[in-house]
Parts: structure tokens; sequence; C-alpha cells
């Protein structure tokens, strides 16, 4: 096949490796990863002094169904479609999804994720995802070679 | 360069980062009597009528930023496809990017099934997002259009509720708007009968509402024309000079006339050249 030749002899395409059976378990985004990652120099104006309990619970009401509302849009379809058409059905569209989602750059570099698009039906809609804070066009990266670590499970 | 954990691929949307910091200001500048600065509003009145051939769309144009107008001529009603027409009140900002977002949205849709639009689906893409963020999009909205089904209007409320009825009203004129409305009302009304009863309405909430001014719109939608009359109609004329308040020369005597001279030395002189390619 032409697209398994592509990913197989192209550098830049990685497979993504799953972090053990702990991240199979995971269905949402974990509630205490909220504040601006990577920087412990917090003290002033920016956030306000660091507190515990600020990392805990969101800034704003709308922020956690923010974070998970792909997630619980594909549950509710999924579930949806289990009721109409059997279990048949959402079985082989999460494997062609879970089949998609693996074919990635390098965790430092932006994908298109073009193929995970079209399946969820995202390439004839637009949100405010598409317009505000595109993630191609961030100002900040990851720093690489920790990236690549993490990712590895060498960290 | 502040580097981003590995823990989080960045995603698109809305950042919530500023909230936490947001809050901190709003409290300190409590604390001495200050306000964080407004948001535009349109403070408006919007309505909608549906006659016998389509649908007419009225808005008056004042775009308020607290206690001051922000603008004398604001459009507020937006274009969302060819046939269909959207006015909106609320914050400014929200009602602009949400139209646009839905037109668009519905320019994907059209070209994927091959057919004109049906209002019915510009609404429900409408209340789909609003609800999505639970009303903190301002946006309160009076679509209206002619599809292969007939001509619809619908009102949408910031919280995602819909209504759909012969003859709506929004913004913070609508109360007066909605009372020329319930008087005058009849169904399968003439076009210009139609437009008049708009007119009415909106010049109702114009003079009513502080929050409402200067010139009405007027959008006329039928199944084989498209009027978009702006201004139809300038509700609030500033008013005009009727004399001119300038002197002529000579209108005061002149008595006595005392010339000194300034005796002025060039000491220095240097010539800069300006770049202008």
């Amino acid at each position: 096949m032409k697209e398994a030749w592509f990913c197989y002899n192209n550098p830049y395409f990685v497979f993504q490796e799953s972090r053990g059976a702990a991240s199979l378990l995971k269905d949402s985004i974990p509630i205490t990863d909220f504040s601006l990652p990577g920087s412990f120099e917090g003290h002033g104006l920016r956030r306000g002094f660091p507190c515990v309990k600020n990392e805990l619970v969101p800034s704003h009401p709308l922020e956690l169904s923010e974070k998970n509302f792909q997630l619980n849009q594909d549950k509710t379809n999924f579930a949806m479609l289990r009721n109409i058409q059997g279990l048949h059905a959402p079985l082989k569209l999460q494997m062609e999804l879970r089949a998609v989602k693996q074919a990635q750059r390098l965790p430092f570099l932006h994908s298109s994720n073009m193929a995970l698009d079209t399946l969820r039906g995202n390439d004839e809609c637009i949100g405010f995802e598409d317009i505000l804070n595109d993630p191609s066009q961030s100002e900040v990266m990851g720093e690489p070679h920790m990236m690549m670590e993490y990712k590895l499970g060498l960290l | 360069m502040a580097a981003v954990s590995a823990l989080r691929a960045p995603s698109g949307g809305f950042s919530f980062d500023n909230c936490a910091r947001n809050s901190l200001l709003e409290a300190e500048l409590g604390q001495k009597g200050q306000r964080l600065p407004a948001a535009r509003k349109t403070g408006t009145t919007i309505a909608g009528v549906v006659f016998k051939d389509g649908v007419v769309l009225g808005a008056d144009t004042r775009a308020t930023e607290g206690m001051v107008v922000a603008d004398k001529n604001c459009s507020k009603i937006h274009y969302i496809s060819s046939n269909i027409y959207c006015c909106g009140a609320g914050t400014a900002a929200d009602t602009e990017m949400t139209t646009q977002l839905i037109a668009s949205n519905l320019e994907l849709h059209a070209l994927s099934t091959g057919r004109l639009p049906r209002v019915v689906t510009a609404n429900q893409m409408l209340k789909q997002m609003l609800f999505r963020y639970q009303g903190y999009i301002g946006a309160a909205l009076v679509l209206g259009g002619v599809d292969v089904t007939g001509p619809h209007l619908y009102s949408i409320y910031p919280h995602g509720s819909t209504d759909k009825l012969p003859y709506v009203t929004m913004g913070s004129g609508s109360l007066a708007a909605m009372a020329v409305f319930e008087d005058k009302y009849k169904p399968d009304m003439e076009e210009e009968e139609a437009k008049q009863l708009v007119r009415d309405a909106i010049a109702a909430g114009i003079y009513n509402d502080l929050g409402s001014g200067s010139n009405i719109d007027i959008c006329v939608i039928s199944k084989n024309k498209l009027d978009f009359i702006r201004p139809y109609d300038v509700a609030n004329r500033k008013g005009e000079r009727y004399g001119r308040y300038k002197c002529e020369r000579g209108t005061t005597a002149v008595l006595t006339e005392n010339v000194a001279h300034l005796e002025i030395e060039v000491v220095d002189e240097t010539v800069q050249t300006m770049d202008t390619s």
C-alpha cells in the first residue's frame, strides 16, 4: 500500500506508542492539567501568586467542558450509533480513528491530522479552534529532546 | 523563549490562561473603585416580520460602549447566505464573529449538499454553538430568510434557546418595538405594509431607548429578490446650523496699531536628508 510505504520510509512520520496500559484507560483529559504549563516562575501579575487551589479548580466555568468537548462529542455519537446500528458500527469507526491517530509527526512538530479531520467530519466545518490560537502558528514550541524522551518513556 | 511542557499538545480555540489574572485584576481595581473597560455592546433594537412573500428584517444603527456612542452608523444586519440574513444584538464582536462563522459553515454545508441552504439549518448551527458556550458568547440574534420551504423567522437567545415566530424583536429596545408589532401586525401583509410596520417598530425603539439610535436599516428577503436598504430612514437627524457665527473683517473698528520687529539672527543651518524610499 502506498500509504504504508510512505509512513515507513519517511523519517518524519512516527508511530505513536502508547505509554503503557494506563493511557488506554484514560478517556478524558485529567482535571489537574490546567494552568499554563512549564512555568514555575509564576509570581506577580501574570497569574497571581502560585497556589495549589488555583491549579486544582478551573479558572473559568467553560474550561473543563471545552477541554473535553471533542471527546464528549465522540462518546455521544458512538453511543447513539451503537444503539441504532449495533456494536459493530462504532467498533469499526473507532478502529479507523485509532489507526489514523497513529500517523503523526514528531511530538514537538504540528501534525495536520487531515485523515482524522476527514473521519470526524471536521473538514467541512469551521469553528473557533480553526480561527483562534491556531497551533500551527503557535509562538512557543516544546523542548524537542524532552518531548521525545517523554514520548519514548525514557523520562 | 518559554518552553511548553511535554504533557499537553497545543490545541486551538479559546484559551483560558488569562482568566485567573483577570479576576485578580478586577478584584484589585474594585478595591480602588475603578472598573475594567467595558466591551462594546450594540444595545439595540432589532426586529423581523414575516409577510406574504417573505421576511422583512430591521435594525437601528447605534453601537454603545458603556455610556458613550461608539459607532453612529454600524451595520447590524449580517449576511449569512444569499437568501438568509441575521440581525445581531448584544456584544458587537460576538455577533459579528458568530454570524461570520455560521455563514462560512453554511457555505461549506451548501457546497457539500449541493442545495440552497435552509433557514432551519442556520438556526440549528447557531443554537448548538451558543449552547456549547453556555451564554458566555453574548449574541442575541434575529434570523430570517426564504428557502424552498417558504419564509421563516427565528429569534435566538445567547444561551441557545430559539423561537420560531411570525414577528420577533430583540435588544434593549425590544419592548418598545414589540408594543408596535402587537398593535399593528396582521398575517399575510403586503411588502410595503410590512416595511412600514418594521420601520415604525424600530423607530419606537430609537425614540424610547437610549441604547438605540441613528438610522433604520431594512432588509427585505423574498423568493426572487433581496433588498438591503441602508439607511431606509434617518430617524435621528443631526441639528443643522441656521446662521454663520464668523465675524467679517472690519466688524470691530481699529483704533491704534503698533508693529514691533523681532531681530532674529541665523546662527546655524543644518540639512538632514529624509529617507523617502
